[in-house]
């Protein structure tokens, strides 16, 4: 019923990749146009001065650039983690989960022993352990992926809400002061277990130890052994087994590197950032770093970009709503808005769009 | 005895959010769409319903519930669908990745209902939090008569008619895809989208009529939510969203069955509020229990990849984006 349709959509043959940058880019502006309107509706403001308005939230002072910047790099480095399993075609829509898991792990060692070791070695510890629990909340999925072809998508997502009841569990344990329902600043008054301050900035740490992963991530999957195992898996488990992989040994080993590195991303939020433990501590980065991981097209570079896109987006938003007493989800819808555009446009990569005309048919035809 | 009706109670008005936002979703994932907006999906009923009852009574004279009900429940339906379709065009036309596709729209759908939610009120010129009085009064109205006839009658009758409703819409959904030569096609499009075609269904339209169709359905959750459960007001939480993700969870729990979904939304509820009724339970400890529903969503997980039987397993093609010209 489809033989007279006027559209012809055809593979593109290898797009030159400034062309594609600049689809990605106009269905950036597009979208910003969108979200511009949506905010006018609603707040009456001039939406050039609405793009002011966020650009001031997100870097107008020192203060909030390096905020902006710290929170960038946490959503990084969880899409940096997620790479390698996307990679491999493995849903780990589990992240949000991983996070809090290395977040709850590296808080209990900062309550337990913060007396007790000097501060290195309460971040050495508390990255440990929060490696540890990330890989374990990484590897119970992809044991049963590997063993029985469990559905890794719906997996993933019950151990996230697993991980959020386990934390508030932990925050009513360790509550302080008792009745506030929150474990409060760890460690205040020490700060034993907290990342330095380097060169006078509170989050350069945090940017170090990030871009280092980065860097790491990207060299692991493009340039060894395991990283071609995990792109030959992902094209095809066939063509793996076939080339003598052990397919379910690199699932359960990229699965404990993915959790292992969320799990990581939860340290930084604990020790580098928030100094406490709650469902807020991943607050849905885990989510959104999907996003940022899948449209990078695994590209750890790539996902700076986009990470700093996002952030700036929920910063600038949050300025806005608060300049107009609406609230902070203003930033959500934003995003959701430039995401869709984003997500659309991928297509106008891929394939070639053709109007048939009505001369052209007949040429066919004949 | 008291007890534990209540808790019977509890668990099927519980149960009856996540049945709307399972019993959609199954329709979805039947045509081979995994759609994880619909947290989102619930949070556009829910947001659509109230904002079409609020203005509705702050516009009307003598506001009278009924009206706000019809007025509600169809802005509801529209709005989820239209959720629903934005997530089909996405998906099925431009062919994105389902599993971002849906988070991104419930990124989308919670922002915009949290916003509105948390400053209709403010916007219009009130102050406070929104109330819609009247239609709430609608929505949970039922028949003294019957539920006045002891415990059978509270268990019962007691619930406002969109208890109801989502057996009906439970039990339809499971004669369509069991019964209904649509319904056939329908899980033929999910299981082997090239079958499906070769076979003369047009797969673009049935994938996206289902879509449509079943995020109107599981806006109706959120709708519950909103009118029902918490009563004709706004809390900007991410309720909605944990709630969502449970009818994620039971669309598994049911093994893709809309009827079995029934019992199993309720037991859910069950599940949910059995902490009320366990004594001596410290606060830490109910967040465990509150645990309980995803550990056995995992437990049906991996026990249906266990025993591979035909009739409990997902659809085929599910996640998977169809394109004609790559058959």
């Amino acid at each position: 019923m489809n033989h007279e349709s006027l559209l012809h959509i055809s593979k593109r043959e290898g797009l030159v990749w400034w062309q594609a940058w600049l689809i990605r880019l106009a269905s950036l502006l597009l979208g910003m146009v969108v979200s511009a309107a949506f905010i006018y509706t609603i707040t009456k403001l001039n939406p050039v001065r609405v793009y002011a308005a966020m650009w001031d939230g997100a870097f107008g002072t020192t203060r909030r650039a390096w905020v902006t910047t710290r929170d960038a790099m946490m959503l990084l480095c969880i899409g940096v983690g997620l790479a390698p399993a996307f990679m491999m075609r493995f849903w780990n829509i589990g992240a949000e989960g991983q996070i809090l898991m290395g977040g709850c792990a590296t808080a209990a060692v900062l309550l337990y022993a913060g007396n007790a070791f000097p501060s290195w070695l309460l971040l050495l510890l508390g990255a440990l352990v929060s490696v540890l629990a990330g890989a374990l909340w990484g590897i119970v999925p992809a044991f049963f992926k590997a063993r029985w072809n469990t559905n890794e998508t719906l997996f993933t997502l019950m151990m996230n809400y697993i991980a959020i009841q386990i934390t508030c569990f932990l925050v009513a344990k360790w509550e302080n002061p008792k009745g506030s329902n929150s474990v409060g600043i760890i460690n205040s008054r020490t700060q034993a277990g907290w990342f330095p301050s380097l060169f006078g900035q509170q989050y350069v740490m945090n940017v170090i130890l990030v871009l280092a992963i980065a860097v790491l991530m990207f060299l692991y999957l493009r340039y060894t052994k395991q990283g071609y195992e995990i792109s030959v898996v992902g094209e095809s488990e066939n063509t793996a087994r076939y080339a003598g992989i052990s397919v379910r040994r690199v699932l359960i080993r990229t699965m404990a590197i993915s959790g292992a590195v969320c799990g990581f991303s939860g340290f930084i939020a604990v020790s580098g950032s928030g100094h406490t433990i709650s469902v807020d501590t991943a607050g849905g980065r885990g989510f959104t770093a999907i996003i940022v991981a899948w449209m990078a097209k695994f590209n750890t570079f790539v996902m700076i970009l986009i990470a700093l896109l996002l952030v700036f987006l929920e910063k600038g938003a949050i300025q806005i709503a608060s300049q107009f007493q609406l609230n902070d989800y203003a930033s959500n819808v934003v995003e959701g808005i430039i995401l869709f555009f984003l997500l659309g446009s991928e297509f106008f990569i891929q394939y070639d769009l053709r109007f048939r005309s009505h001369s052209h048919k007949k040429e066919v035809q004949a | 005895m008291t007890q534990l009706i209540s808790l019977l109670t509890s668990a099927i008005v519980f149960g009856t959010v996540i049945l709307y936002g399972a019993v959609g979703e199954i329709l979805t994932e039947k045509s081979g769409n995994l759609n994880l907006g619909v947290p989102g999906i619930m949070y556009l009923g829910g947001i659509a319903g109230l904002a079409a009852a609020f203005l509705y009574e702050t516009h009307a004279a003598a506001p009278v519930g009924a009206v706000g009900l019809v007025l509600s429940f169809l802005a509801a339906i529209v709005a989820s669908a239209l959720g629903g379709l934005i997530y089909a065009f996405l998906t099925i036309t431009l062919r994105a990745n389902q599993n971002v596709t849906g988070l991104t729209l419930t990124i989308f759908g919670a922002g915009l209902a949290n916003l509105f939610g948390g400053s209709l009120n403010a916007m219009a010129g009130g102050v406070g939090q929104i109330h819609v009085a009247v239609t709430s009064q609608a929505y949970r109205a039922y028949i003294p008569a019957l539920a006045g006839l002891g415990r059978v009658g509270q268990l019962l009758f007691s619930f406002g008619f969109m208890a109801y409703l989502a057996i009906l819409v439970a039990l339809t959904a499971s004669w369509f895809l069991n019964r209904s030569r649509v319904g056939l096609n329908l899980r033929a499009v999910g299981e082997d989208p090239a079958t499906a075609d070769a076979a003369g269904i047009n797969v673009t339209r049935y994938k996206y009529m289902t879509t449509c169709a079943g995020a109107a359905i599981s806006g109706l959750g959120g709708l519950y939510y909103v009118m029902d459960y918490i009563k004709g007001t706004w809390t900007t939480d991410s309720t909605i969203e944990a709630l969502g993700w449970l009818a994620v969870a039971l669309v598994i729990f049911a093994t893709w069955k809309p009827a079995r979904a029934i019992w199993s939304a309720y037991l859910f509820g069950v599940l949910y509020w059995a902490y009320n009724y366990i004594a001596g339970l410290s606060r830490a400890s109910i967040e465990l229990f509150k645990m309980l529903p995803y550990v056995v969503t995992i437990i049906v997980l991996v026990a249906v990849s266990l025993r591979r039987s035909k009739e409990s397993q997902p659809p085929k093609s599910l996640g998977l984006s169809y394109f004609r010209e790559e058959r």
